[in-house]
């Protein structure tokens, strides 16, 4: 949490040496690893210098055009589909008890429903091209968004809701500006798990029957035991998953600032903290 | 957590408070009882309506024969396997990995976030490891754990482990730093030694935090399971959806997949409910069911 390195103010040379305190272990680790790679000459766990190579090779700019942006693609679409439907059945689910009680073992059980066991299912119904794998995606990163919208829009001030009635706001001014912006941080908590979710989805789905992608480089590359090419991927895709995460992050911070200053939270306290017992977020995958 | 679950019990909340009003009691319950079975109605036609939705589209022609029978030949298939040994072993593959990975992750994962959860520097010296982690998607790492372990029980494992250990630890730090300071200052103050402070207050108000990591961590573990079965061929319910689906057996694929999604579901449940039950005494838990 930046919340460490921000909240005390005890000048410049306390704040530095944090910082070094906080790089000290990666550092090692990587120097550590550096050293053993080196002697140990592992087949599986190639020194770094050799991956740093290969991945110049490959990621500037050879492939990005190949793999990296058709899996990007699939997975924002999956995504974008995800939130749009995520959030529109979401508002109907929480704004009426009887869809919600009618679709709830429903729900349950898709959520339930490990994603990738449909593979075979989307593969049958979309082919192997990006449907199957957009679908798939969306199967996974929906819930998240549907459940914590439901959550969100009924957490929303009742008192609110009964002003604008009883004022005759239309129906659809009551959601565009009471019902979604109440919802909203519970939204944003959905879609920030859906997040990491479509980035796995993204990897599976392009391992089962593909043909380019990220998932299908890191895959293809371990059965040819191309092992540096192999590393060269998961590296990616880490890099990948920390920069949308952190990406979110921001955009989160932006979109949601109105939040903060409503409720008189600093924007250290509500740095979004993972799932605490007490609130009902659902993180679950 | 049920869609439901949370207004249910608020409603009834506030019914019995209104029975201090002077509403006879026996009424209010039997208005809760229709109330419930009302909700159960609603469910059951819920899922029957989905279900011969289904049936319908199959059966005239809406989804294509080539790859939607009906879905009445797949739950023939469903009784037939129910009764066959091999869908038992399948799911008992399956749920050993999952068993084992999460078990190991608690082990490593806990006591290591009380560490860090209790200890400053140590938590400042690994949180960038643990920022740098966590987002990183855990399935780039299957050709890694097929390199190492083989495609058996010990590549779901190791992947299992390596990716629900950092929920887990996440939940124990946050736990462990959240244990209440007056509280904790109190016990210090009466002498209570180091390892009952422990005992009596870290490790109780951390339990909540721990119970949703692992909550979440069976979730993942589940999904980690069958995509190494069904990417790399491990043995398990993943693995044999993909024979089905290549023997063109498509009843038996929709029916593992409907046995999959009751893995899951009935996994889900069960977290849930000794959650409820062995904390029942904690604020959070009664929170949840006020908010």
């Amino acid at each position: 949490m930046s919340a460490v390195t921000r909240a005390p103010r005890k000048g410049t040379g306390r704040r530095a040496l944090g910082l070094l305190l906080e790089l000290a272990l990666p550092a090692a680790l990587l120097i550590g690893y550096g050293l053993w790679s080196h002697r140990a000459q592992s087949f599986y766990f190639p020194p770094l210098g050799e991956i740093l190579e290969y991945f110049g090779e490959l990621w500037l700019f050879d492939r990005v055009g190949s793999d990296l942006v058709p899996s990007l693609l699939r997975m924002l679409a999956g995504y974008a589909v995800s939130v749009v439907l995520g959030v529109a059945l979401g508002l109907l689910l929480g704004m009426s008890r009887l869809l919600r009680t009618a679709a709830e073992p429903v729900v349950e059980f898709l959520r339930a429903l490990p994603a990738p066991a449909l593979i075979p299912f989307a593969l049958l119904m979309f082919g192997a091209g990006d449907g199957s794998k957009v679908f798939v995606i969306v199967l996974g990163a929906l819930w998240p968004i549907l459940l914590n919208t439901i959550d969100g829009v009924r957490g929303v001030d009742t008192q609110q809701l009964d002003m604008a009635r009883s004022y005759r706001i239309p129906l659809a001014a009551r959601i565009a500006h009471i019902i979604l912006p109440g919802a909203s941080p519970r939204i944003f908590a959905g879609m920030r798990t859906s997040l990491a979710i479509a980035i796995i989805l993204m990897v599976v789905s392009e391992m089962v029957a593909s043909s380019n992608g990220l998932g299908y480089f890191v895959l293809e590359q371990q059965r040819s035991f191309a092992i540096p090419e192999m590393w060269t991927g998961i590296i990616l895709l880490g890099v990948l998953g920390y920069v949308l995460n952190w990406l979110f992050l921001r955009v989160e911070r932006r979109v949601l600032a109105w939040h903060r200053g409503a409720r008189g939270l600093s924007a250290e306290t509500a740095t979004p903290a993972p799932s605490t017992p007490s609130s009902t977020e659902k993180t679950d995958a | 957590m049920s869609l439901e679950g949370v207004q249910t019990v608020g409603s009834a909340r506030r019914r019995t408070a209104r029975t201090a009003d002077g509403l006879p009691e026996g009424r209010v319950r039997r208005a809760l009882g229709s109330r419930r079975i009302r909700d159960l109605g609603l469910k059951v036609t819920g899922v029957l309506t989905v279900l011969v939705a289904l049936e319908l589209c199959a059966r005239l022609g809406v989804l294509s024969r080539d790859w939607f029978p009906p879905m009445t030949d797949t739950y023939v298939e469903l009784a037939k396997l129910a009764f066959g040994h091999p869908l038992w072993t399948e799911i008992g593959r399956t749920l050993s990995g999952w068993a084992l990975g999460i078990g190991l992750a608690a082990l490593l994962a806990i006591p290591i976030g009380v560490l860090l959860g209790s200890n400053r520097t140590a938590y400042r010296l690994s949180r960038v490891v643990i920022e740098f982690c966590r987002p990183v998607p855990s399935v780039a790492l299957i050709p890694l754990a097929v390199l190492v372990y083989g495609v058996g029980l010990e590549m779901k494992v190791f992947l299992i482990v390596f990716v629900t250990f950092w929920p887990i630890l996440l939940q124990v730090i946050y736990g462990v730093q959240d244990v209440d300071p007056l509280v904790y200052d109190t016990a210090r103050s009466y002498g209570l030694p180091p390892r009952a402070r422990f005992f009596r207050i870290t490790l109780p108000s951390a339990a909540p935090y721990i119970a949703t990591g692992l909550r979440i961590a069976s979730a993942i573990a589940l999904v980690l399971a069958v995509t190494a079965e069904l990417v790399v061929g491990a043995p398990g319910l993943g693995q044999s959806i993909v024979v089905a689906q290549s023997n063109a057996n498509l009843p038996r694929m929709y029916a593992l997949i409907i046995v999959t999604g009751l893995v899951g579901w009935a996994l889900n449940t069960a977290f849930q409910a000794i959650e409820r039950r062995l904390l029942r005494w904690h604020p959070s838990q009664r929170a949840e069911v006020a908010s």
